[in-house]
């Protein structure tokens, strides 16, 4: 259902190209992966998210997945900032650092430009990615940079325990918003779309498959793939997302995308999206327009703006929410045009320190 | 008008054993431009010298200001020189603004050069003068020449078809052409210069070329001037010599400790006066398997060359003080996943803005303590232009050995200021070359190799370096505390304490691994010991130098190392009666040593945006001296 064309080659052990220096993407020269196990990718930490916090089905659908992607756990890397979704790399068995709040997509940028070899993840939340890392996410995304970027958002701020969040709904009641919130809520599709990432998708914690899915899809990108996960916090925000997520509401509540189809929800698909005279995405019953002029899903579409009035579709999750893949396009990878300049000034240059150092005028004494 | 003058014949050249002349105008007027041919000109000829910058953080401040002028002073001779000079003996004003602005610069009975056709009222008026200079008898003190630099470049473009504005731009060139005549430069140099540099704007090459060499034949030619001057070359240490300035050497530097090490090197950096020269210069040499990375913000830039220093790679970050102040939390995140990495900053007049385009040395605390936690960093100061080079070297050193975050201090001073630089043989450079852990270390219960990526070297207390992509030693690591050895999360108050002291031990073994201080002057039997780091050490050497020839018995130490201090330096500083320690702040490092030490070290400060001078030191040193 979800289309796996643009599934990325990444190179393996590809070097700098120099005779002096030693690419450290060498030290990893693996063919083909042996095969894994969920167990395989499982540490030995034990996991302290609250129980019945939305972290634990998506930490199993990630672990659950990663033996399919064919990546040896010694490629794979997860970088997180600070926030309860920060503490996953440290329950993966990979590669990871848990850094500083926000930073995680700046420390990700370095590490997948120096090493395209890896499979770069980065694990982040509400408060993480959208308030204080708020700049890196977006210079990520339009850089496309080659990372995997999972947002768990569960509209509150949960590790210092229960402050309204930059997703939060408007008049959010918390600590510390004993009136109210002020602040209009960023809604993390648009957010992305705006800053040009080719790849947005949405999913949430109720449905291991459809993340399973999703994740598949965003790691398969070659670029910068971003993913807004809904995730129950159970202890500060417990619901959020069930008007929308909860079983019984799901059929009619999430509108699924998929490429090439209409865009039809309910439980006979019965509702749809069209493209009224204005321009504007709107939901309407398939009979009174007829299915040939509901608006068919084309996430391949190079210009963002279709993807955005999508995004735009509800307010928040308490409407018909749109779900998987709103964007997929392909542009070149931040770290890929890095090593095409390099290598393209390696095979016009020696390296030369000497050389280097007597390239402006000298003089002897 | 300097040291020494001989009188040898009518036109002949008289020999000069120094000259020291200040190029002055306005921003727009390409000061900086004809100060750094004049050095190259100079440069090639053999003598030593010392440059200092001196410009405006406006790019183009109103024209005719005293906001817009922009001052190049060189200092060049036919001996050993370690500062751009006391006071020029030239200047060279373009406009009003320039005289008034740089002219208490200039020695008494110095040479003073104006353009005559920019003395009109409105330049006056904007310059603040009420009457002019050039006719009121306040120029008496002075030898002037006046000279109608525009209306003569705008006759020598005339014939090439050049706009009358455009025209007058090429004054500049007028200008280093009669001081290239005065003082005997070499032409070709500059000539193949301004072909090269204007080879895609053939009318702007030929305009200044005509400009050039116009201003050399009206030295020759006007009754001005009765005979040129010359400067031999210096006795240098026997050599290839190059002109650098620090930004440079310390691009350099840094390229080669890549090479060294056998690592390619990322840089992750924001712009940020007066550092961005390093990004500009690595951004080129992409060759030598030097990734750049212009972040979004500071924060960003050390954050992706940590990421990559995850990655096995050289990670370096460069700014200046305000930069560093942004880029403290992940230093703090550094010092704790204990990875190397190089934090470089270009320091500058602060706090916040303050002078961004003026030299300072006030980050020596920022550096030692600027941070939160206990976090110790080594830090590295380097003293010279030339001498970045070698800093930025040992700083990868110390990085990469100790798998420590590292500061290396360099300042606007260096950064912009140029010297000879006798190059260095490449093989003869040090091997830094640091390997990563490939295997498991560690055994667990059930008799399974494992990796715990806090289980230490027991000599260096370096963690291993595993990087991503090596086979079983898949780790995290993190800002959390983290147990000791194993690595893993770890809030155990005991542990915390020892990670604490072993961060800080690890730092403090470095003394065992570097080179002790080394004293010069009157080691035996000195009154006073001159304590310095950074960029003080030329005005330093010359007021010492100043006062022993007085007869006094003086003393000098220079650190490379701040952090930790070299061995020897407590018993250094105890052996002699004074300590006296010039800064360009207001007394960070005498601080340091007077804690550390318990010694009554004195301060001597200077914050003026400028380098002290070693006349200024000299007097400070004879006053301790008392």
């Amino acid at each position: 259902m979800i289309k796996d064309d643009d599934a990325k080659h990444r190179p393996l052990g590809r070097g700098v190209g120099s005779a002096d220096v030693t690419d450290v993407a060498d030290v990893a020269e693996v063919a083909v992966a042996p095969p894994t196990t969920r167990k395989d990718w499982t540490s030995d930490q034990e996991v302290r998210w609250c129980p019945g916090c939305g972290d634990y089905s998506i930490l199993s659908a990630v672990q659950m997945l990663m033996p399919d992607l064919g990546v040896p756990r010694e490629r794979t890397v997860f970088v997180s900032g600070i926030g309860c979704a920060a503490r996953f790399p440290y329950y993966m068995s990979t590669y990871g650092m848990h850094s500083i709040h926000g930073r995680a997509p700046a420390i990700a940028t370095g590490l997948a430009m120096a090493r395209e070899d890896l499979d770069v993840w980065i694990v982040t939340g509400d408060g993480d990615a959208l308030s204080i890392g708020g700049n890196h996410l977006i210079h990520a995304l339009r850089r496309n940079v080659d990372l995997t970027i999972l947002l768990f958002n569960n509209q509150i701020y949960g590790l210092t325990k229960g402050q309204y969040s930059p997703t939060s709904e408007l008049g959010k009641v918390t600590k510390s918003t004993p009136f109210g919130s002020l602040d209009q809520p960023f809604n993390p599709v648009s957010l992305a779309l705006g800053a040009e990432a080719t790849f947005v998708a949405r999913t949430h914690d109720m449905d291991r498959n459809h993340m399973m899915e999703v994740f598949r899809r965003a790691h398969d990108h070659r670029g910068a793939a971003f993913v807004e996960v809904y995730q129950n916090c159970n202890v500060f925000n417990d619901g959020a997302f069930e008007a929308v997520t909860a079983k019984a509401n799901r059929e009619s509540m999430l509108i699924p995308l998929v490429h090439g189809q209409p865009i039809c929800f309910g439980p006979d698909g019965e509702r749809g999206v069209v493209l009224d005279g204005q321009g504007r995405a709107r939901i309407v019953e398939v009979a009174d327009v007829g299915i040939g002029n509901i608006l068919v899903h084309d996430e391949a579409r190079e210009e963002p703006g279709l993807a955005f009035m999508l995004s735009r579709l509800t307010a928040g999750p308490t409407e018909p929410t749109p779900i998987g893949v709103f964007r997929a396009v392909q542009r070149p990878d931040y770290g890929s045009e890095t090593t095409r300049q390099l290598v393209a000034a390696q095979a016009n240059s020696s390296a030369d320190l000497a050389g280097l150092l007597h390239s402006r005028p000298t003089w002897e004494v | 008008m300097a040291d020494t003058a001989q009188r040898t014949g009518d036109h002949d050249p008289v020999e000069l054993d120094r000259i020291i002349i200040r190029f002055a105008g306005d921003s727009g007027d390409g000061m900086q431009l004809t100060g750094d041919r004049f050095t190259s000109a100079s440069a090639v000829l053999g003598n030593d010298l010392v440059t200092l910058p001196d410009f405006p953080a406006e790019i183009r401040a109103p024209a005719g200001t005293l906001a817009g002028v922009s001052a190049f002073q060189v200092h060049i001779s036919d001996h050993e020189i370690t500062t751009p000079g006391d006071a020029p003996n030239v200047l060279i004003a373009m406009n009003p603004a320039a005289l008034r602005a740089e002219l208490h610069h200039l020695e008494v009975g110095g040479t003073l050069i104006v353009n005559t056709d920019a003395f009109d009222d409105r330049n006056l008026t904007k310059a603040g003068y009420r009457s002019s200079p050039l006719t009121d008898g306040s120029l008496d003190r002075y030898t002037v020449y006046e000279v109608p630099m525009t209306t003569v470049t705008k006759e020598a473009v005339a014939d090439l078809g050049v706009k009358p504005r455009d025209a007058e731009r090429s004054k500049n060139f007028f200008a280093l052409g009669l001081v290239t005549w005065m003082y005997t430069r070499p032409v070709d140099p500059t000539l193949s210069w301004i072909e090269n540099r204007f080879a895609s704007r053939p009318l702007v090459r030929d305009a200044n070329v005509a400009a050039f060499k116009a201003g050399h034949a009206f030295g020759e030619t006007a009754e001005l001037f009765d005979h040129p001057y010359e400067i031999k070359p210096a006795h240098l240490a026997a050599g290839t010599y190059t002109n650098v300035n620090g930004n440079t050497a310390l691009a350099w530097g840094l390229i080669a400790a890549g090479q060294l090490a056998g690592l390619p090197i990322f840089l992750g950096s924001y712009p940020i006066t007066p550092a961005s020269d390093i990004l500009h210069e690595l951004s080129r040499h992409k060759g030598f398997g030097v990734r750049t990375l212009q972040a979004e913000d500071e924060i960003a830039g050390i954050g992706a060359a940590l990421g990559a220093a995850f990655g096995g790679h050289l990670g370096i970050t460069t700014t200046s003080g305000p930069g560093i102040a942004l880029k403290s939390e992940t230093m703090g995140l550094a010092v704790s996943l204990e990875l190397p990495l190089l934090v470089i900053d270009v320091q500058r007049g602060g706090p916040s803005t303050g002078l961004p385009t003026k030299t300072e040395a006030a980050d020596l605390l920022q550096a030692m303590y600027g941070r939160h936690g206990e976090s110790p960093i080594p830090i590295v100061a380097a003293y010279c232009p030339s001498h970045c080079f070698d800093a930025a070297i040992e700083a990868a050193r110390i990085a990469l050995k100790y798998r420590t975050p590292v500061m290396l201090l360099s300042d606007g001073y260096l950064a912009n200021g140029s010297e000879p630089w006798r190059l260095p043989d490449v093989s003869e450079l040090p091997d830094i070359s640091t390997a990563f852990a490939t295997e498991a270390n560690h055994t667990d219960a059930d008799g399974n190799a494992e990796f715990w990526p806090y289980l230490r070297d027991p000599d260096t207390l370096a963690r291993p370096w595993a990087v991503p992509g090596t086979p079983g030693l898949m780790h995290r690591i993190g800002g959390i505390e983290k147990e000791d050895e194993s690595g893993n999360i770890s809030y155990d108050p005991a542990n915390h304490e020892r990670m604490v002291h072993l961060r800080a031990e690890k730092v403090a073994g470095i003394a065992a691994d570097i080179s002790p201080v080394v004293v010069e002057g009157d080691v035996a039997d000195a009154e006073i010991l001159v304590l310095g780091w950074g960029s003080t050490w030329g005005a330093i050497g010359g007021a010492v130098d100043r006062c022993r020839a007085r007869g006094h018995k003086v003393a000098r130490a220079h650190l490379v190392h701040l952090n930790p201090f070299p061995r020897n330096l407590g018993e250094v500083l105890r052996r002699y009666p004074r300590v006296v320690v010039p800064e360009m702040n207001l007394g960070q490092l005498v601080k340091l040593v007077r804690a550390e030490y318990l010694v009554d070290a004195r301060s001597v400060t200077k914050v003026r945006g400028v380098p002290f001078t070693a006349g200024e030191l000299e007097a400070a040193i004879l006053k301790e001296i008392g």
